[in-house]
């Protein structure tokens, strides 16, 4: 019984943290830059994409494969950026939805034409397969990896965000662009960057994300809601926010479908709708 | 708009329509509604590859006349789009078959259509029992849910498998699925100890396969859609361990589609399934299919499917028909065709059956092996003659 709580509670904090890998670039683009980014996914898909086609036609190990999809992702979103996305920093949210939507419509024809509508071959390498047993319970190691990947990377992001010269300029930016520009920040150059982050960080999240979700073109459309998910109850502005969110829906998903799976698919939404009437503006959103 | 231009037009729609039949009469169109974009779009390509293959194998002509298809996308599940579709294409084009129909939804939408115009439909994949009891039109070259579920229950009993879990997506071909299983397994004597429905979107199996390994039960029967639900779980049953605690996974073909298992990969090795066609069934037909649907296709479009297989029956019943006919094309006398015509298929012998137009065939139980290092659905026993158990 007590193996069976924290075998759950493991799978859900596991599957949390795959739910934040793949929502944090967004709440970087939505969160600190205040631009609806429905597109998120077809950044978390270019990096799925490079992943693959990097390990099964070149033969580079999974491990390498992540920093290019990283690398890659935010080279083609500072692309877009300086092309398209700084041209509606200014709009209505309904334009930033509707030319980040036809974004991804876009996105999915361009990867049907190239690699065709089917799913792509992922095969983990076998350290990362499998499970450990620790204590008499089974953990599997893909599952530790992603948790491990989520600590460090929240770590990462926190001190970016809150402690270097280039965060504190993005958060007076945000707040404030005018101001900003006329203390010398270069507002221009911090967007684009921050822009870059936002999406390397979903290719990245693209790339971890392959094993359990798959990766087919139909992708920035078929997750959209849970990255939207988790930026709505976690709230926009900080890191921790998304992160207790999608910790939170997770291990509720995961016992909703263990203990009750007659509605356990149903938890997870039920979760956002009692989680947004008590915190309208997100867990950790920025009351203005 | 002036006088003069309508004019103008008038005449030439006129000379249009009367062009119209004379051109009818050198050929027959088969109307091709599927889904060829959107998440279905390997539905529709794999469908008109199929057809593609037969016709490149047998020359496009037949009793005279030039095969036509016109093809036409629903983009996914859209009753109301598919039924505009076979409403333009049997007025307009003047179509003599109308064929395809990946998705229930879609052929549903058209079968009063074909009541009305006595035009023969050919479904070649949509599984839902029910839709060949929509419209003396309509047959099926594909098969149906139950028809490969049932032999699934029957060869588990067969091989001492007494206490089953079932896993299956919640909508409408699991739910079918789950029937035919339970009905089937518990009139042999097995029990089912377990069922689970699990969301349509499920990224995640953990608490349902977790579920299964707590409740030992001999073997799961899933049913999931192909593509990354079928190789989310049996990534999942391989690294929770469940084959080692003693659990056996069986299932229907679905789940390792000959178009996606090597994208699947290693994991499904050793997953046994029951279905209707294997691309690596060992026939001449089959060889000779294989090679037409490699020569008529890009081979982006990767490797043909039990779609395809039913592409290229559906074109081997409008070659029958039209041979039969002499070309002429007559809905009734087509049916009439149609009803108890039997032959030899990629898959195997198959039939359709005289009273419900619905097909009949073998079907194998399968095991993903690998075959010249590459993942092979390989058969190694068989259920010949299965009706469609759902009528």
């Amino acid at each position: 019984m007590i193996g069976n709580v924290i075998g759950v509670l493991f799978d859900g904090l596991a599957y949390g943290s795959l739910l934040f890998i793949i929502a944090v670039g967004l709440s970087v683009t939505l969160g600190l830059m205040n631009f609806v980014n429905l597109a998120h996914g077809a950044f978390a898909m270019v990096g799925g994409y490079v992943c693959v086609l990097l390990m099964t036609r070149l033969g580079v190990p999974f491990l390498l494969t992540l920093p290019i999809a990283f690398v890659a992702a935010a080279v083609v979103g500072i692309v877009l950026e300086r092309t398209l996305y700084q041209r509606l920093y200014k709009s209505s949210h309904l334009d930033q939805v509707l030319f980040s939507i036809g974004l991804v419509f876009m996105s999915i024809a361009i990867a049907t034409y190239f690699f065709g509508a089917s799913q792509q071959p992922m095969a983990l390498p076998p350290y990362l397969r499998g499970q450990v047993h620790f204590l008499g319970l089974d953990f599997g190691v893909y599952r530790i990896f992603l948790i491990v990947v989520v600590a460090a990377l929240t770590v990462a992001l926190q001190y970016i965000i809150e402690k270097t010269r280039f965060g504190s300029q993005v958060r007076a930016s945000v707040d404030n662009a005018t101001a900003a520009a006329g203390l010398g920040i270069n507002v221009n150059r911090v967007f684009a960057l921050t822009f870059a982050l936002g999406s390397g960080l979903a290719g990245l999240g693209g790339g971890l994300g392959i094993d359990v979700l798959g990766l087919d073109p139909t992708f920035p459309l078929k997750y959209m809601v849970y990255f939207l998910l988790v930026v709505s109850v976690g709230g926009t502005g900080t890191i921790k926010g998304p992160l207790v969110a999608a910790l939170i829906l997770g291990v509720f998903d995961v016992a909703g479908k263990y203990y009750l799976p007659q509605i356990g698919g149903f938890v997870i939404y039920a979760l956002m709708v009692v989680l947004l009437i008590l915190f309208p503006a997100g867990l950790y959103g920025r009351r203005t | 708009m002036s006088h003069k231009l309508l004019r103008t037009i008038a005449f030439a729609a006129a000379g249009l329509a009367a062009l119209a039949p004379a051109y009818a009469q050198n050929t027959i169109k088969v109307g091709v509604i599927a889904e060829f974009s959107g998440p279905f779009a390997d539905y529709g390509a794999q469908i008109e590859a199929g057809m593609k293959a037969y016709m490149k194998q047998h020359g496009d002509t037949v009793a005279g006349k030039k095969i036509e298809l016109i093809t036409r996308d629903t983009k996914g599940p859209a009753p109301d789009v598919a039924k505009r579709f076979a409403q333009e294409l049997i007025t307009r084009d003047q179509v003599q078959f109308l064929a395809g129909f990946g998705l229930t939804p879609n052929a549903m939408a058209v079968a009063p259509v074909v009541t009305e115009a006595k035009v023969p439909m050919i479904i070649s994949n949509a599984a839902t029992s029910s839709i060949t009891t929509k419209s003396p039109y309509v047959t099926r070259v594909s098969m149906t849910i139950p028809q490969v579920s049932a032999p699934m229950a029957e060869w588990a009993l067969k091989n001492g498998i007494k206490q089953v879990y079932t896993v299956v997506a919640d909508y409408g071909p699991g739910i079918d699925a789950e029937t035919q299983f339970t009905k089937s397994f518990k009139a042999g004597g097995g029990e089912v100890v377990g069922t689970l429905r699990t969301p349509l979107q499920n990224p995640d199996f953990s608490a349902a396969i977790q579920r299964v390994k707590d409740a030992k039960p001999q073997a799961v029967f899933v049913f999931l859609p192909a593509g990354e639900q079928g190789i989310s779980f049996v990534k999942g049953f391989n690294e929770r361990g469940l084959a080692a605690a003693g659990i056996k996974l069986i299932a229907t073909g679905d789940i390792t589609d000959d178009h996606v298992l090597a994208a699947m990969g290693d994991p499904t090795l050793g997953l046994i399934t029951s279905f209707h066609y294997s691309a690596a069934h060992d026939s001449p037909e089959n060889a000779a299919f294989l090679k037409a649907y490699a020569d008529a296709n890009d081979a982006k479009l990767g490797a043909p499917n039990f779609m395809a297989a039913a592409g290229y029956d559906t074109m081997q019943v409008i070659y029958e028909v039209a041979k039969k006919l002499g070309g002429n094309i007559d809905g009734d006398k087509a049916m009439a065709v149609i009803k108890g015509m039997k032959w030899t298929s990629p898959r195997g012998p198959v039939a359709i059956d005289a009273d419900t137009r619905d097909i009949t065939q073998t079907v194998y139980i399968r095991k993903v092996e690998k075959k010249n290092g590459k993942l092979a659905n390989v058969e190694f026993d068989k259920i010949a003659d299965v009706k469609d158990p759902g009528k």
